[in-house]
């Protein structure tokens, strides 16, 4: 901000949107200065998370930076998961020994961790407009699906279960049945939740041309998710760079046109939909077998020098961590390079002049803010 | 605005009249799921204590107290979990070697008091102490490694033809390998007699570090070439990998070291105080015991000769041990290491009773480790005839170099490590050899791994067999007769005694019996005057706590003095025995004094 443009802005009225309210993504806040109901400048606030994932890994033994990287960002916990086994299973060389089913269940996790983060969204879309029916039934579905990771991994938000080599655990007994049976009950509310949220006249006036991202800022800025979906981008790292089962799997990558807040909802509730479809797939595909790779002694596991940058689909768009190795027993460096940075600091600043004040909370949902990333 | 999407909305209302998602009871209790992580649970008598689970804990969220007393194998120690600090991630569980360690699922604990949320699984009573759900360790998920790298040996079939050793040896990469599986516990430390710091030299080795790795172990024995191919290995025994799966082999790891240098003057670096210059010590017996006194002294600056009968050092792992499991090259290594240090060696000398009566005046302190020389007869009929021998004889002879008359059939009396070394030696001269043992297979005392070898190379166990008499037979053989043994338990909690069933006779014609069934002290080149102060009328010697006899200046060590009889309990003698001869001789350093290690030798 130049001079004259922060004096410009000391003459307005000021307002801080969080880190203390509930129309805001997490612990973040936004200062933006008003003119009328419009806001004309936005400056986005993080730290108040207080931790730097990064170092605390460098300081910690692989296996003690597995229970971390869960936190980056807490809805969706498991690409952190897996991004971090994967980078580490690739150059300690583990990548070759993961059995096939340990890999068909880090895919069932990551789909099911995909579902579970789009109801809420979803939720979020409209609970940001001060509706309150569907995000309640929302919560629940997404709570059916929990109910199957309390099952499959012993917790229900903070999962800790794809690690090096493959998964924690196998399925237990009669698994496949039970999350058939949640997806059925899902699927069947869902006609009622499109009925409030895309065919409600108040939604469809508040999203449609509402926080419309311009194509060129695509590559300008690397947007990636729902948010180039949304454009008719088919950009799906699923699909672009396919890992772990996905290029067995069946599926077409969600694509519409509006740019706006309308159409990243109608990704999201297509993508529902996918992921639905997708773990039936996984589950109908996957094979007996071991679920992990023996794993050397972890409390004494070095891995050679190297460097690497492995990457997934996330909710929220392209999650990618850059990890170097220094052959000791610890990491020397993991950069998280997750989609909330880009999306919720520099898009989101960009997009902030000529926003109506009522729009930002849905906005920053619509641009599914994770604020971990940011500050990890 | 269609008049659809104005009403579309509406339809929430029909939610009103359908089952609600939620739970009805306010009140109402949801179980965890079967493997919820919840509130960790500990069954106490399992857990070793062994701190794997403070160790892998990435938020310090487990301390370890002392709830006991420690016992052989157990630290006495047991996890302490601080649900301030814990993160629920269950790695604790995962990884805990002897996998008495779990999670309950019960998730719901309402506490005033926030310093409660610190308790001590297992010890500290709590409703969910018994819960049955929970995150338990799974089959197909280590965080350990139980599987032992493989140690090379001769094959069995090739043995029995040559004198070369059965064990071949870790290579470099193997070694790696093997000792990256250790969690640095020290449990081992504690259960081994000389509290060698294993897991620091295990570490060394892991990290490439062998010569550290050397000087480590040269910090509390002198004999790791030997103590790394035939140590009895109690460290093992009670290694917390060892619980369910392999243990460390931290005996085949030491031997690794030592291999990897062939003249130990250049790296091994004993860097201590020489506060004996001028003191004079002598030592009678070259076995472990006198060996570990003479080079800690000889290091110290004391001026110290060693007084050995036979013509090699090493007692009883010199003429014991056979050599295809101790070579001599490896034996000449250590000695070689104790000439170099300063160490006076006088071998085929055996010390009479003026000659000690002279030593005891002439030195600061005089040690005797002698050993146990003479072997218990069979007390049966029959013991004198020509063609019974003893085991002890048998192998000094062979290993001196004398000729040993060994053909035919042989039967070995015993089950001790002696009667298999016996036997194996007697099936490389040719001849073919069965073991008669009085109780059953799994009391031998002889290793595990050493009764797996003989039987591999051929050696026939009778368990449960008494020697009744020999008799000679008229074509000049021998009829050893045995009668089968019944196991009785006389006494709750000790192991059962064999009870010989009358009436049945068993015979087995044989060429040559040989006697193994253990050995007694033997004092008679000591002069009277201290053989009656210091030793009992089994010829046993006691010490007090630094290592010295009831007669003032003399010390003593090894099998005399320990009934355990093993060569490292013999070293930790002897380095019990250097503290206290140099505080006898006035020149301990303070900080050795003080150190609650046996003998903390620093650097």
């Amino acid at each position: 901000m130049t001079t004259t443009e922060t004096a410009e802005l000391r003459r307005r009225v000021q307002l801080w949107f969080g880190p203390q309210h509930p129309g805001i993504t997490g612990n973040m806040s936004v200062q933006a200065w008003l003119e009328g109901d419009t806001l004309t400048a936005g400056v986005t606030h993080v730290g108040y998370l207080h931790r730097g994932f990064e170092k605390l890994m460098e300081r910690r033994r692989y296996i003690q930076s597995f229970p971390i990287v869960c936190r980056i960002c807490v809805p969706e916990p498991d690409t952190n998961e897996y991004l971090l086994a994967a980078g580490l299973d690739e150059l300690s060389g583990l990548a070759a020994e993961v059995p096939e089913r340990g890999r068909w269940i880090r895919t069932l996790v990551l789909e099911m961790s995909r579902l579970q983060m789009n109801l809420m969204t979803l939720g979020g879309h409209i609970g940001a407009m001060a509706m309150g029916a569907a995000p309640n039934w929302l919560i629940a579905m997404r709570d059916f699906v929990l109910d199957r990771f309390e099952e499959l991994t012993g917790g229900r938000i903070y999962h800790m279960f794809i690690t090096y080599g493959g998964v924690r655990r196998d399925l237990p007994e009669g698994f496949a049945e039970r999350m058939e049976a949640d997806l059925e009950a899902i699927e069947e509310k869902l006609p009622l939740v499109d009925n409030v949220i895309f065919d409600s006249s108040v939604f469809r006036k508040r999203a449609i041309g509402v926080g419309v991202v311009p194509e060129e800022w695509v590559d300008e800025m690397s947007l990636s998710g729902p948010i180039v979906r949304a454009m008719g981008i088919p950009r799906d790292v699923r699909k672009d760079f396919p890992y772990e089962k996905y290029p067995e799997l069946d599926f077409e990558v969600v694509t519409t046109t509006g740019s706006d807040i309308y159409a990243r909802a109608w990704v999201r509730r297509q993508e529902i939909a996918q992921s639905i479809d997708l773990i039936r797939q996984i589950l109908r595909k996957m094979p007996e077998g071991p679920y992990c790779a023996k794993l050397p002694n972890m409390l004494t596991w070095t891995i050679p020098p190297g460097q690497t940058y492995v990457r997934a689909e996330a909710t929220r768009g392209e999650m990618g961590y850059y990890v170097v190795t220094d052959g000791s027993d610890k990491v020397r460096r993991v950069h998280v390079r997750a989609p909330s940075y880009v999306h919720g600091v520099a898009l989101l600043e960009r997009m902030i002049p000529g926003t109506n004040i009522a729009d930002l909370a849905p906005l920053m949902v619509s641009f599914q803010v994770c604020p971990p990333e940011m500050e990890r | 605005m269609s008049v659809k999407h104005t009403l579309a909305p509406f339809s929430a209302w029909l939610q009103a009249f359908s089952k609600p998602f939620t739970l009805p009871d306010k009140h109402g209790y949801r179980e965890g799921a079967d493997r919820y992580r919840g509130w960790h649970i500990n069954d106490t008598k399992k857990c070793i204590g062994c701190g794997s689970c403070a160790e892998i804990c990435q938020n310090v969220a487990i301390d370890m107290v002392p709830v006991d007393d420690p016992v052989k194998g157990d630290s006495g120690l047991r996890p302490r979990v601080d649900y301030g600090r814990c993160c629920w991630c269950a790695l604790c569980v995962d990884v805990c070697p002897s996998g008495s360690l779990g999670m309950s699922n019960e998730y719901i604990w309402v506490e005033a008091d926030a310093d409660k949320f610190r308790y001590i699984p297992g010890v500290d009573p709590k409703p969910w102490d018994n819960a049955e759900k929970g995150w338990r360790q799974e089959e197909g998920f280590d965080l350990v490694d139980h599987e032992r790298v493989p140690m090379p040996m001769l094959d069995p079939a090739e043995r029995t033809k040559t004198w070369a050793e059965v064990v071949i040896g870790y290579s470099e990469e193997e070694a790696r390998q093997e000792a990256s599986r250790c969690v640095e516990c020290g449990l081992c430390v504690a259960a081994c007699p000389a509290h060698m710091h294993i897991p620091d030299y295990i570490a060394a080795i892991r990290d490439g570090d062998d010569i550290a790795a050397l000087n480590i172990i040269y910090d509390n024995n002198p004999m790791p070439e030997m103590c790394g191919k035939v140590c009895t290995r109690r460290c093992e025994g009670v290694c917390s990998i060892g619980v369910q799966g392999d243990p460390l082999a931290i005996r085949w790891l030491k031997r690794y070291v030592t291999e990897q240098f062939d003249d130990l003057k250049d790296v091994v670096h004993a860097e201590v105080e020489r506060v004996g210059e001028g003191k004079k010590v002598a030592i009678v017996g070259g076995g472990p015991s006198g060996v570990t006194v003479a080079y800690y002294l000889a290091i110290r600056g004391f001026d110290v000769t060693i007084y050995e009968a036979l013509p090699q050092l090493g007692g009883a792992t010199f003429f014991g041990i056979p050599k295809y499991r101790f070579p001599m090259p490896s034996l000449e290594k250590q000695v070689k290491l104790l000439t170099d240090s300063g160490v006076k060696i006088v071998t085929n000398h055996r010390v009479e009773k003026d000659e000690m009566r002279q030593l005891v005046k002439d030195n600061d302190a005089v040690f005797i480790g002698t050993g146990l020389m003479k072997p218990y007869g069979l007390r049966a009929p029959g013991e004198d005839l020509p063609g019974v021998m003893y085991a002890l004889d048998m192998l000094r002879d062979h290993h001196i170099g004398k000729k040993v008359d060994i053909t035919g059939k042989v039967v070995v009396v015993g089950g001790g490590n002696v009667a298999i070394d016996a036997s194996r030696v007697s099936l490389r001269l040719g001849a073919e050899v069965t073991i008669a043992y009085r109780r059953r297979k799994v009391d031998m005392p002889a290793d595990d791994e050493e009764i797996e070898d003989a039987e591999a190379e051929g050696v026939e166990i009778i368990p449960q067999a008494i020697p009744l008499r020999v008799e000679q037979t008229g074509d000049g053989r021998l009829d050893f007769i045995w009668g089968p043994a019944e196991m009785v338990q006389e006494e709750e909690g000790r192991r059962p005694r064999p009870k010989l069933i009358e009436g049945v006779e068993n015979h087995m014609i044989v060429d040559r019996v040989i006697v193994a069934i253990g050995q007694g002290a033997e004092h008679s080149w000591m002069p009277e005057e201290i053989a009656e102060k210091i030793a009992d009328k089994r010829g046993w010697i006691t010490v007090d706590e630094n290592g010295m006899t009831a007669y003032e200046g003399i010390f003593a060590g090894g099998d005399l003095v320990n009934s355990t009889a093993d060569a490292i309990s013999a070293i930790a003698d002897g380095l019990r025995a250097v503290v206290g001869i140099q505080k006898y001789a006035g020149v301990l350093p303070q900080a050795e004094d003080e150190g609650s290690e046996p003998v903390a030798i620093a650097k």
